[in-house]
């Protein structure tokens, strides 16, 4: 505790972005295209300067802050604040969504520059910054929750951004049902720990984690901890997008390249990794839910790279690259190396959102047409986008010296050490993930860069709806973007199909990000793996989950790790998958043609993802949809209108119409009726008595 | 045949008779309202009787003294059921009792 930083410098930190959202989204009409980009920029370019002082200050000073900015509002004994935790972890997720924001506002000004969304997208990812960092920077659940709804919030503006578009809207409205289903869980575990600790505050709360830990849930068998721990963890399934959870993010590619590659690749998908490590003390008590989180990434680790390699829609290809990134980021949450995880986060932000931007590019300058099958050989054509893609495919797969290679390595390391429940199968996934991701990230490598030069005579033409007309043909500018309305008319024209290199405000971003996705594995690892980088914001309980004091001991240096690598099959399979890729996809193109045509069940099953959009939309979704009705028709409608409301109704009427034949207005009918009712009265009261003088 | 001393079973007996006679006679009866109000005068009369009887074989002088009330409400009853007879007709133009059936529901 050298130092504290001060609180409004911290505010600033948010509030900058904030501002520029506000300037660009309210007076973008007043301050125009050139002014929007401006303020929106000048704003994360402020957090983004700020944030490295900051992590400078943590890194270098050891300095903290923990502490309350504003008090909301107090319930009780429950305090409802805004407050800033700074710590390692906290200061890193700060540069790393500062600098792939201002990266991605830069390439934007080129992405979008004929779009008419222009000021409204500044101000949405704008917002996004702004979002994110009250979500990293926040020491409370409250705010934590805030921040978590509101990059939702944003990610379904951005998603359904070009909203003329059907498809658009059908993934935002996706992408936000699917996250509320992991927002439940998530609201649920936070409701756990207000009624057991009593306070929103990260610190209060881990001070009473072990007390927690001894508490049985109410009524059930299980432990509170466990309940706690899996609630929160559904939370971020859905917001990291895990299984069974992931369908929205392959579908939220629908929405401009620049975002997918800020939010839905490089920092909101990762939240749910940021929270958990985060939640580090509460999560090391309890095996169950560590197990569950390393069988859940697993499983989308190893099986959303399956699926990556049958797409051909280039951002689709990526998107699911992504999913199966952020699987290996929670096997290392499960495995409990939080640091390992947290470490990959980073190097993947980098070269996961280099790796859309340059497709980003490569789309640009393919004229909008995204499949990959109508590339090839663009290398001569887009050189920067070529280099900097190939450095972050070789980042991705993790070849040694990259980034990637280090943060994967030490994942794949800390399964092996892991000794819960599913850990061998998560080791088998995440090592079997490495050939997969080789081959799939090559795959696109080659299909895109290299081979023959197919954009001439497109032998896949995009579909109508697939294309980035995106304003419709009622808008002005739409039309007169030199995209793409029309396939047709491009074909006509000869000087079109030919691609070109993006422009400055493209590649510069793409450089910019190049160069930390090669050479911050190699910087970093030691701080952030073995040093105390993380010393006060991880904890891990040594006796019980070894993986980090494995990894710890077998670690000389990131020299040492590369020659070790050498020997061990990682490295291997993933050449392996580079030399497969290169094979199939340039040497012999006829064998995946003849593979696909061989295995027409398997390219079936993943080319409809598992069928877990069918089953979703078959069963959980027509099953709510038959549920609301049964209970509508029969419940609602059948029971208590029918049967309760109509039917007392009804049945007052049925017996009305029975009784009023007695009012049959003659006298002599009441004169009966009433001497039959005394006569009746008089021996009901009178029967005992008249057995006696008979009876005798 | 012989006739024996006149009990108080044979007075209750008429009693009985009349006042069955009066029961009948405003269940057939469905011409004349008039009829009607006979019929429950026919019917006090033979709840006069029981009274008259049993207060003689119990020698209470009671039931004698009940039977003069009756007579004087009954008389009263029948001058004002006859007037509110004699309105209905002004206004209904009949008093056959088939015809008077507005509280039919």
């Amino acid at each position: 505790m050298a130092q504290t930083l001060s609180a409004s410098l911290l505010l600033a930190v948010p509030m900058a972005p904030l501002v520029g959202a506000i300037i660009a989204g309210l007076f973008g009409r007043q301050v125009g295209r050139r002014g929007a980009h401006t303020v929106a920029i000048l704003g994360v370019a402020i957090a983004f300067a700020i944030s490295s002082w900051v992590l400078y200050a943590v890194a270098v000073d050891g300095a903290r802050f923990n502490g309350t900015i504003y008090e909301w509002m107090r319930v009780g004994d429950l305090k409802m604040e805004i407050g800033f935790l700074v710590d390692g972890l906290t200061a890193m997720m700060m540069v790393v969504v500062t600098f792939v924001s201002l990266m991605v506002h830069v390439y934007t000004i080129g992405y979008m520059a004929d779009d008419p969304g222009y000021q409204r997208f500044f101000s949405y990812i704008s917002l996004f910054t702004f979002s994110m960092l009250m979500l990293v920077m926040s020491n409370n659940f409250l705010q934590l929750f805030f921040g978590w709804e509101a990059v939702g919030l944003v990610s379904y503006l951005l998603i359904g951004f070009w909203y003329t578009r059907p498809t658009a809207i059908f993934a935002n409205l996706k992408a936000f049902l699917v996250n509320r289903v992991g927002d439940f869980g998530f609201i649920l575990g936070i409701g756990l720990i207000v009624t057991f600790a009593g306070t929103l505050d990260y610190a209060e709360t881990f001070a009473r984690g072990s007390e927690l830990a001894q508490l049985p849930f109410p009524g059930l068998d299980w432990r509170l901890i466990t309940v706690i721990c899996i609630c929160l963890f559904i939370g971020a399934m859905g917001k990291s997008a895990q299984f069974p959870l992931h369908v929205w993010l392959p579908d939220s590619m629908e929405g401009p390249t620049p975002i997918s590659a800020l939010i839905h690749a490089a920092t909101m998908v990762t939240a749910g990794i940021f929270m958990v490590a985060r939640m580090s003390p509460l999560f090391e008590l309890s095996d169950t839910a560590l197990s569950v989180v390393l069988v859940i990434g697993a499983i989308t680790a190893l099986f959303m790279g399956f699926l990556g390699i049958i797409q051909n829609d280039i951002k689709r290809v990526v998107a699911y690259s992504t999913l199966s990134q952020l699987g290996y980021m929670t096997v290392a949450l499960g495995a409990s190396a939080y640091s390992v995880a947290v470490f990959h986060l980073m190097t993947h932000a980098f070269f996961k959102a280099l790796l859309f931007l340059a497709a980003g590019s490569v789309i640009i300058g393919m004229h909008h047409d995204q499949d990959i099958r109508n590339m090839g050989g663009l290398r001569k054509y887009m050189p920067i986008t070529w280099i900097t893609a190939l450095l972050g495919s070789l980042a991705l797969i993790g070849t040694p010296f990259f980034s990637g290679f280090y943060s994967k390595d030490s994942i794949i390391e800390a399964v092996h050490a892991s000794q819960l429940a599913g850990a061998g199968f998560a080791y088998f996934a995440v090592v079997a993930g490495v050939f997969v991701t080789a081959f799939y990230s090559f795959r696109m490598y080659f299909l895109v860069f290299h081979g023959p030069e197919r954009f001439r005579d497109k032998p896949f033409p995009p579909p109508a709806h697939d294309d980035h007309a995106h304003a419709g043909a009622g808008d002005p500018h739409g039309s007169a973007h030199e995209s793409h309305a029309e396939p047709d008319a491009h074909a006509a024209d000869a000087h079109a199909p030919t691609p070109h290199e993006s422009p400055a405000v493209v590649t510069l971003p793409l450089v910019l990000l190049a160069i930390p996705s090669v050479v911050i594995g190699f910087l970093t690892i030691g701080p952030m793996l073995f040093g105390d980088f993380f010393r006060d914001s991880i904890v891990a309980d040594v006796q019980r989950h070894p993986a980090m004091e494995e990894l710890a001991r077998a670690y000389h240096g990131p020299l040492a790790m590369v020659t070790h690598s050498l020997g061990t099959p990682v490295l291997w399979l993933a050449v392996a998958g580079v030399a497969l890729a290169w094979f199939f996809y340039l040497v012999r193109p006829a064998i995946p043609a003849a593979l696909l045509h061989r295995l027409s069940w398997l390219h079936r099953l993943l080319d409809n993802k598992y069928y877990a959009d069918w089953f979703n939309e078959n069963v959980l979704a027509r099953g709510a949809r038959a549920l609301g009705n049964g209970l509508w028709k029969r419940g609602d409608v059948g029971l208590i209108d029918g049967i309760l409301i109509d039917g007392s109704a009804r049945g007052i009427t049925a017996i009305s119409a029975v009784t009023r034949h007695f009012q049959s207005g003659y006298l002599y009918w009441y004169a009966l009726v009433m001497i039959v009712g005394v006569i009746g009265l008089m021996t009901w009261q009178l029967w005992p008595f008249l057995g006696a003088p008979f009876g005798q | 045949m012989s006739l024996g001393p006149v009990t108080l079973g044979h007075f209750l007996s008429v009693g009985a008779i009349l006042f069955a006679l009066s029961v009948i006679g405003i269940f057939l009866n469905r011409k004349n309202l008039i009829v009607l109000l006979m019929a429950i005068e026919l019917m006090l009369l033979a709840v006069n009787l029981n009274f008259v009887a049993f207060s003689y074989y119990l020698g209470d002088m009671a039931g004698q003294v009940f039977v003069f009330f009756i007579l004087t409400v009954a008389a009263a009853e029948s001058a004002i059921g006859l007037a509110i007879l004699v309105v209905l007709f002004r206004s209904r133009s009949t008093i056959a009792v088939d015809e008077l059936d507005t509280l039919k529901g």
